[in-house]
């Protein structure tokens, strides 16, 4: 009786089966088979000869927007990473790489940069790119209706800025002399305008589906045209962006994959779950309970990326205005101890400022050549720096922390924000301290930290490029996102040198005087540097993970 | 009755319209703005945001403003998935959650009525103990600890079940299980008590002295009395469950509604806010009213005022 009971459930769910089957094929159009061959398991398509090479991945959730001049997230710009070209590319070991522009020069006097485009440039949708449409879109990002929250970063040197920016944009240098090239005028020479150039903001848009569609161009699959090595077939917001090969990408013949399925998954463990399954053979939010099980994981890489997690002192509060003081509670941290055992190696003790990744005038690596080779804070020394810190509390006025007001410390619960709390309270403690802990939600943290309302405040920076003036940056006295507040005439004016020489090796000096100046004053307290850790197939070949926290799986290839 | 439904209606409007307007001066009072990034937005390009969607102006304009225009349908667009209207967010993503959620409110019904009937039934027999402590786990477990076993089970170790999206029948497996846990629990429980409230009146001993069989008593004239409870639950449990699960739908990656509501709140999406508040608010208003009318058909004594 019971083999009888089983025979039948199991010649149910036979049926069942086939007629799912039936059903996709034979209704399947062109996206549903797409979306089919991405969901049942990354692994299926190369195992039959002739099925599409879908990657299926995870690099985040729902995108809050995917409209490259609307775009400040990393999420969002590895979508249009994949969908769009600039007129550069950065290449896998970081160099700029011609792109939508094939090559380009620089006047003598480093203020006009010239574009000049491939032949036979196609928007994903079959029509001809040309110059006007890079000038178009990059007039568009200084849009004040569009509000482009990158429009500052990346165009803020470009002659015209200021006018196009209030609304005139036919203000801004950037003009096309005929539909291949393309000149732009700065304000100032800029040594890393081809890094911008690379920049997923300055994207180009087509003019025709934005203006007909307004903001919502870019939330449907069917108005988002795209130049790049793929175009979006399939969208259902919440759950997946699949992406399918642009057959009018100039470099399609390089391009291996026949699609990428971003998976959006929002939950760390959900995303773990999925990969172990198979579902996914990339995902970017690992769980951190798992992590100590996964150190010896060939499947589980930390890469570094051009970010550092640190601490804002508010300087506008008397008892921070004495350098003695920051450089006693920076001193006091065990740098070590907190990337490594708090934060599980998944980020490296900061001794610097700058961290790797950041590139120096000369293409060497920024942090190689800052305080003559040797790191401002020797953080295997912990017990030398605790008792340095005592040293300066007490020049400063406070021995052993006597008369030191009660500080909080402020913020948001995500991450290791509260445990790095819970040990700068027994740090700090050492020195007689008293520390509180004020934990606020993120929406209301950024304003706080914006208005200076606070004591002491966690913040983090990751670059957008890797030259070192975007970091340093945060520091100059009128910077909008300088939470602390930091004001010094010798950095500002080390910083006015770097945005106006020519001469690379002026340029360099001054970029390192600021930074030796901003660890000599304690401006704000390094305490980490930020790593990307993920877990990667070895199925998949031919992808990188940039320094920028970008990953590029344009070229890759899945083997079995 | 058709006075009685017009004059809940009228209530209704007035419900809402005091829950979005709480709604709408509490979220302005709480710190943060939609516009607030971890990298500052130009002074320009912030003011021209807040001029975009009338964000500089005085508050109780940008109160008459919004009200206006909900009045004729039209919940404005989202502040931060830009190019998206409110009204298109809950019109795409309630019919996901609805879906599974409806899935799930059949679910516990079919398992928790007639669980809780028997339970009552079997009263301090084996079975009833059995099912107590099924339904004391049911409501104690976080939905979140279900999800998870769930996905770890079925998803991870036997490989039987997909982990993610809602493509096909066997999606919905997991998500729906979820779901329906707790309600489950509970309708098994209020089923239990207010069944064997039913079973001690005199009623069923008249019918059983009349030599009714067992299962037409129980299910023709004690189930009849003993669900109310469980309709008065119904409106309430339908209206959370059909607007989606935070934690469900995050973990199984479902494109619901559900997420909507906290992440409008966390990025502080005002217009959002204001949009999926008042669909709620509408949801519930209007699962109350059926309540009421299912109420009366149930039991013709009640009477509709």
């Amino acid at each position: 009786m019971k083999k009888k009971v089983l025979a039948l459930l199991l010649s149910v769910a036979m049926v069942m089966s086939l007629a799912a089957c039936g059903g996709q094929s034979n209704t399947g159009s062109g996206n549903e088979q797409n979306s089919n061959a991405g969901n049942n398991s990354a692994a299926t398509p190369s195992a039959s000869g002739n099925a599409e090479k879908i990657l299926s991945v995870q690099v985040g959730p729902d995108p809050e927007t995917i409209d490259p001049a609307l775009n400040s997230a990393v999420d969002g710009a590895n979508m249009i990473l994949h969908s769009y070209e600039c007129l550069l590319a950065v290449a896998e070991d970081g160099t700029l790489q011609p792109a939508q522009a094939e090559s380009w020069e620089t006047s003598a006097d480093g203020l006009t940069w010239t574009f000049h485009l491939r032949d036979g440039l196609k928007w994903s949708d079959g029509s001809d790119l040309t110059a006007n449409d890079f000038v178009y879109s990059w007039k568009r990002v200084c849009d004040p209706i569009v509000a482009a929250p990158y429009a500052e970063t990346v165009l803020s040197m470009v002659e015209g800025y200021e006018a196009a920016i209030e609304g005139n944009l036919d203000a801004l240098q950037v003009k096309a002399t005929d539909d291949k090239t393309l000149v732009v005028t700065l304000n100032a020479p800029c040594s890393f305008f081809g890094s911008l150039a690379a920049f997923p903001t300055l994207s180009p848009v087509q003019q025709a589906t934005v203006e007909k569609n307004g903001d919502a161009w870019a939330i449907a699959a069917d108005t988002y045209i795209c130049n790049g090595p793929f175009y979006i077939s399939e969208w259902v917001p919440g759950s997946y962006i699949l992406m399918s090969k642009n057959p009018y990408y100039w470099n399609a013949d390089a391009i291996k994959l026949d699609g990428i399925k971003f998976n959006l998954i929002e939950d760390a463990n959900a995303a773990y779950s999925a990969y172990q399954t198979g579902e996914v053979l990339m995902i970017k939010d690992v769980p951190t309970e798992e992590i100590p099980s996964l150190q010896s994981n060939s499947e589980f890489y930390v890469d570094p990326i051009i970010g550092t997690y640190y601490i804002n002192l508010n300087i506008t509060r008397d008892i921070f205005k004495d350098a003695k003081v920051r450089k006693a509670l920076s001193l006091a941290i065990d740098r070590e101890y907190v990337a490594g055992t708090l934060m599980q190696g998944t980020y490296s003790a900061a001794p610097n400022f700058m961290g790797p990744g950041w590139i120096d005038t000369d293409g060497t690596e920024f942090m190689d050549n800052a305080n003559g080779g040797k790191p401002y804070i020797d953080v295997t020394d912990h017990e030398g720096n605790l008792a340095k810190a005592k040293e300066l509390l007490a020049e400063a006025g406070y021995p052993d922390g006597a008369g030191f007001p009660a500080i909080t410390y402020t913020t948001n619960d995500a991450g290791y924000h509260k445990v790095v709390a819970e040990y700068l309270q027994q740090a700090w403690g050492e020195l007689g301290i008293d520390l509180s802990v004020n934990i606020v939600e993120w929406a209301s943290f950024t304003p706080l930290r914006r208005a200076q309302d606070y004591d002491v405040a966690r913040n983090g920076w990751v670059g957008d490029y890797s030259d070192p003036s975007n970091m340093l940056d945060l520091l100059y006295s009128s910077n909008g996102n300088n939470d602390g507040k930091f004001s010094n005439p010798d950095y500002d004016a080390a910083m006015d040198i770097s945005r106006t020489t020519l001469d690379k090796a002026e340029r360099s000096k001054a970029l390192h005087q600021a930074e030796d100046i901003l660890m000599e004053e304690a401006g704000c307290i390094p305490v980490a540097y930020y790593n990307d850790f993920y877990m990667m197939s070895n199925k998949i070949t031919g992808a990188w993970h940039s320094a920028y926290g970008f990953w590029y799986f344009m070229y890759a290839d899945i083997t079995e | 009755m058709i006075k009685y439904i017009v004059k809940r209606i009228l209530l209704a409007i007035v419900t809402i319209w005091v829950v979005a307007t709480l709604t709408f001066f509490l979220m302005n009072m709480v710190p943060g703005g939609p516009f607030m990034a971890e990298k500052a937005i130009s002074p320009a390009a912030q003011a021209a945001l807040a001029a975009k969607y009338g964000l500089d102006k005085p508050l109780h304009e940008q109160y008459l403003t919004y009200m206006k225009d909900a009045l004729h349908g039209d919940l404005g667009d989202s502040l931060k998935q830009r190019g998206r209207t409110v009204s298109g967010i809950i019109s795409t993503k309630f019919p996901v959650s609805a879906k599974v959620g409806g899935l799930a409110v059949v679910v516990s019904l079919l398992i928790g009525v007639p669980l809780g009937c028997v339970a009552a039934y079997k009263r301090g027999k084996v079975l009833d103990s059995v099912i107590s402590v099924v339904s004391t786990c049911g409501i104690a477990v976080p939905s979140f600890v279900i999800c998870t076993v769930l996905m770890y089970v079925f998803g991870v170790r036997l490989r039987i079940l997909p982990t993610l999206g809602l493509t096909g029948w066997k999606n919905y497996i997991m998500p729906v299980a979820a779901l329906s846990f707790y309600p489950t629990a509970y309708i098994m429980r209020l089923m239990r008590s207010s069944m064997l409230d039913a079973l001690g009146q005199d009623y069923m001993r008249t019918a059983k002295a009349k030599g009714l069989s067992q299962s037409v008593s129980i299910f023709k004239h004690a189930l009849r009395n003993a669900i109310l409870p469980v309709v008065t639950y119904l409106g309430p449990m339908i209206t959370y469950t059909l607007t989606g699960s935070f934690i469900v739908e995050k973990i199984f990656t479902i494109p619901g509604l559900g997420g909507e509501f906290i992440g409008a709140i966390t990025s502080r999406d005002y217009t959002l806010i204001m949009g999926t508040t008042i669909f709620l608010a509408a949801f519930m208003v209007v699962m109350n009213v059926v309540v009421d009318i299912v109420y009366k058909i149930i039991d013709p004594r009640i009477q509709l005022k």
